[in-house]
């Protein structure tokens, strides 16, 4: 069953994640395997696939990434990461963010450093999730092909994150 | 003799007893039982009133073992046969054990098993078999209290626990006869019993520093659902370093050897312990040592010299619970309330350094003792079908990735932590020879990247793939983690359909044959029948079979079945009746299988159309009103 129809919202990026949460915890009360403690071994089982499904489709539309990777999947839209043909500008981009995540242990003050870089890297992602916004909505060949490069940017930049959240905990360990 | 119910004809749900229930809390340092009755729920006392039972047990040679405060009297006697903190050593292996740096005074035996044997008086024991001593005394506790047998129990690890050291829990109660009903998270227990109390919502830390292990979990309350955001701890990690802390300022105070023996050890760690309770009230304890001529050493503990030794330590909880925040995404500011639990939180360092680090004052009323066993208490009450109205819902995550072994010792995340549990998750694998027709596979579970730094939980090798050329076979993988948070793994060749048959080497932990082995033997013990108990548990499994489809076909027979359809399964039904009237369990479980096959599509039928009756459910239940 697709994910959007699990939860019976319409197929859009823009999604109400109030209501989506709402609507998980409504299912996980029917289907977790809680509620099957004392049903036969088959039901139990079958509880537990259930369950394990809405956390999946849950855990997809819950985060843009994963909601916008999904929706390209649903129009048939193959993404391939590895060969990811990038445009220029944002090669340019991905390099100045590596250099500068790569510096900040040898700036003056390196938390404050990396807390400007960490919301920069916050604007550029809301940005991007801006732009898939319109793409979806479009949905037109070239449209989709461009969010095809906007995932692939927004991969990127939760990598990023990712790696200045690695510096953070170094930072302020004790 | 109870008169038997007899439900009116055509009503689909029988009216059912109230089902005894219970949950076990099994500590490091001391172990409970609690259960729910008219509606509140509190633990359990023995008969001198006491609700602690201390996690000891004492082998004798020819006896039964002692368990809880008789046997802690030994604990300085006759160390090398009193058995204390074996939580500590559940799901672990010889080789971890030593490489945790714990001096243990008992004599670990190696043999061919993965799981460590410990020499005793009564014989050689593995952590599994100790932990089963000490649920048993809780079992007999709560049966007595109640005046029946146990229908189901809920049982708290350490959110933190990974996947061998949460079945080695279940491999106990299993082999103390208890049917576990759910494995529970400590620190989501803790919640339940003090969220459902304040009718709480909001953001809420539970930080748990119990004797040996520290957790710390977020979560989001919403009218009854208790949703774990994020988790993190550490499984070595207690109010047992406390004392090892100040047992070694005492050594070095009072001029004693490294290598001292087992006696002097124990004395010391048990004045240590003491002195730790003096001092969350005072601020100076006295320390008076018997050493192993007789004679005594005197000196003192302030309390800023006790802060200064235990402040690395509480420091070190500090790192998991910033990993919690970050994890969920979640700001400190956001958090509603820190809940305390676990004896470890009554050290007023720990209390100052968590309220600092989460900017407010932690939550301290509720009894950190007692609040984990009474969250389990309340979730087996539920889970025992005792409150069919009860709206209260858990939802936890996985605390560690799982992960499988890739080229040049690499691990390859499959499932990251903080999943919400039960989940799954398929990997695809393809052959790199012509003609191969099996597959290692090695499961991992850690955070850290090489295979070397994480846990080995097993090695699954795949038999029976067709041969064809190389990177032509489709082998998909599927992990699978229940509500339990244990994992299971099955697999299947895609492109032919083959299913693959997986052979489980478990890196940690006990093999069926093994636990079946132990049950015998403590069988043999209990002077009870295997063949009965075997029967009993299959009678009662097709019982749970029959009526959950008697009230299925009542509900939905006549909507989702064709006549065809609704004959083959009620004619599995009858088959099934018969076979339980009979004395064969085998037989038994036969045709709970064949009832099992013919009505899977009825029941996945079933679980689809609830999927819209659940999403309708507001409109449904204004259409009542």
């Amino acid at each position: 069953m697709n994910h959007f129809k699990l939860f019976g919202l319409p197929q859009s990026f823009e999604l109400d994640i109030d209501q989506l949460t709402e609507q998980y915890r409504e299912l996980q009360r029917t289907f977790h395997p809680d509620k099957f403690a004392n049903a036969s071994a088959l039901e139990r089982r079958l509880s537990v696939q259930r369950a394990a499904q809405i956390n999946q489709a849950f855990h997809t539309l819950k985060q843009p990434l994963e909601r916008a990777r999904y929706l390209l999947e649903l129009h048939g839209v193959a993404g391939d990461p590895e060969r990811a043909g990038v445009d220029q500008a944002f090669l340019m981009e991905q390099m100045e963010l590596r250099e500068a995540l790569a510096e900040i242990r040898n700036q003056p003050d390196p938390a404050a450093a990396l807390s400007e870089l960490a919301d920069d890297i916050r604007r550029r992602t809301e940005a991007i999730i801006q732009q898939l916004g319109e793409q979806f909505q479009d949905a037109s060949g070239q449209s989709l092909s461009a969010a095809r490069e906007s995932v692939d940017k927004l991969m990127f930049l939760n990598k990023i994150q990712q790696e200045a959240d690695e510096i953070y905990d170094e930072l302020v360990e004790y | 003799m109870a008169l038997l119910q007899i439900s009116e004809p055509g009503q689909s749900t029988v009216p059912h007893q109230h089902r005894l229930a219970a949950g076990i809390d099994l500590g490091t340092t001391n172990s409970l039982v609690a259960t729910v009755r008219s509606g509140s729920a509190d633990a359990l006392p023995d008969s001198d009133g006491n609700y602690l039972l201390p996690s000891v047990v004492h082998y004798r040679s020819g006896e039964p073992p002692l368990v809880g405060e008789a046997a802690r009297e030994h604990l300085s006697t006759d160390p090398q046969n009193t058995i204390s903190s074996i939580k500590r050593l559940l799901g672990r292996s010889a080789a971890d054990i030593s490489a945790g740096g714990f001096r243990l005074p008992y004599r670990m035996v190696e043999t061919d098993s993965a799981v460590p044997r410990l020499r005793t008086a009564a014989g050689d024991f593995t952590p599994v078999e100790i932990s089963a001593d000490i649920l048993r005394v809780l079992r007999e506790r709560a049966e007595q209290s109640l005046g029946g047998e146990l229908e189901g129990v809920v049982i708290t690890v350490p959110a933190y626990f990974d996947d061998a050291q949460r079945q080695a829990t279940r491999d106990a109660a299993r082999l103390a006869g208890l049917n576990v009903l759910r494995l529970l998270n400590e620190p989501t227990a803790a919640a339940v019993a003090y969220g459902l109390e304040q009718g709480a919502e909001g953001i809420y830390v539970v930080y748990d520093l119990g004797g040996g292990t520290f957790d710390v979990s977020l979560l989001r309350l919403t009218r009854g659902v208790f949703e774990v955001l994020a988790t993190a701890g550490d499984t070595a990690l207690g109010g047992d370093d406390m004392d090892h802390l100040i047992a070694e300022w005492i050594m070095q105070q009072a001029g004693i050897d490294e290598d001292a023996g087992h006696h002097q050890l124990r004395r010391l760690l048990g004045v240590a312990r003491s002195v730790k309770e003096r001092l969350t009230g005072d601020q100076i304890a006295p320390v008076r040592l018997e050493l192993d001529d007789g004679t005594y050493w005197e000196g003192e503990l302030s309390r800023d010299e006790f802060n200064r030794l235990l402040e690395p330590l509480v420091r070190k909880t500090l790192t998991p619970c910033r990993r919690v925040l970050r994890d969920a995404g979640v700001r400190a500011e956001e958090i509603r309330e820190v809940i305390m639990v676990g004896g470890s939180t009554r050290v007023p360092l720990v209390r100052e350094l968590v309220g600092e680090f989460f900017g407010r004052e932690p939550l301290t009323e509720v009894d950190p003792d007692k609040v984990v066993a009474i969250g389990a208490a309340i979730q087996a009450d539920i889970l025992a079908g005792n409150k069919p109205d009860q709206e209260m819902l858990l939802l936890d995550v996985i605390p560690l990735s799982l992960g499988l072994e890739t080229m040049g010792g690499l691990v390859e995340k499959v499932i990251p932590r903080n999943t919400p549990i039960p989940v799954s998750r398929a990997q695809d694998f393809t052959t790199y020879k012509d003609g191969q027709t099996a597959m290692a596979i090695h499961v991992l579970q850690g955070e850290r990247e090489l295979v070397s730094d994480c846990r080995s939980l097993g090695r699954f090798e795949l038999r029976g793939i067709p041969p064809m050329v190389a990177g032509a076979a489709r082998i998909r993988v599927t992990f699978q983690v229940d509500a339990d948070g244990l994992l299971s793994v099955s697999a299947r060749e895609e492109t032919r359909g083959v299913e693959a048959s997986i052979q489980v080497k478990p890196s940690y932990g006990l093999t069926d044959s093994e636990i079946e082995q132990m049950l015998k033997d403590s069988l043999a013990h209990a002077s009870e029948d295997v063949e009965a108990r075997n029967l009993r548990e299959q009678q009662v499994e097709a019982d749970r079979v029959l009526e959950a489809l008697e009230a299925a076909l009542a509900e939905d027979g006549d909507t989702l079945l064709s006549a065809d359809e609704r004959t083959v399964i009620e004619g599995a039904m009858n088959g099934l009746r018969t076979a339980r009237n009979g004395s064969d369990a085998r037989a038994i479980k036969r045709a709970v299988e064949e009832l099992d096959e013919c009505s899977r599509g009825f029941a996945a039928r079933r679980m689809d159309a609830s999927i819209r009756k659940a999403l309708q459910g507001q409109a449904v239940d204004e259409l009542k009103v």
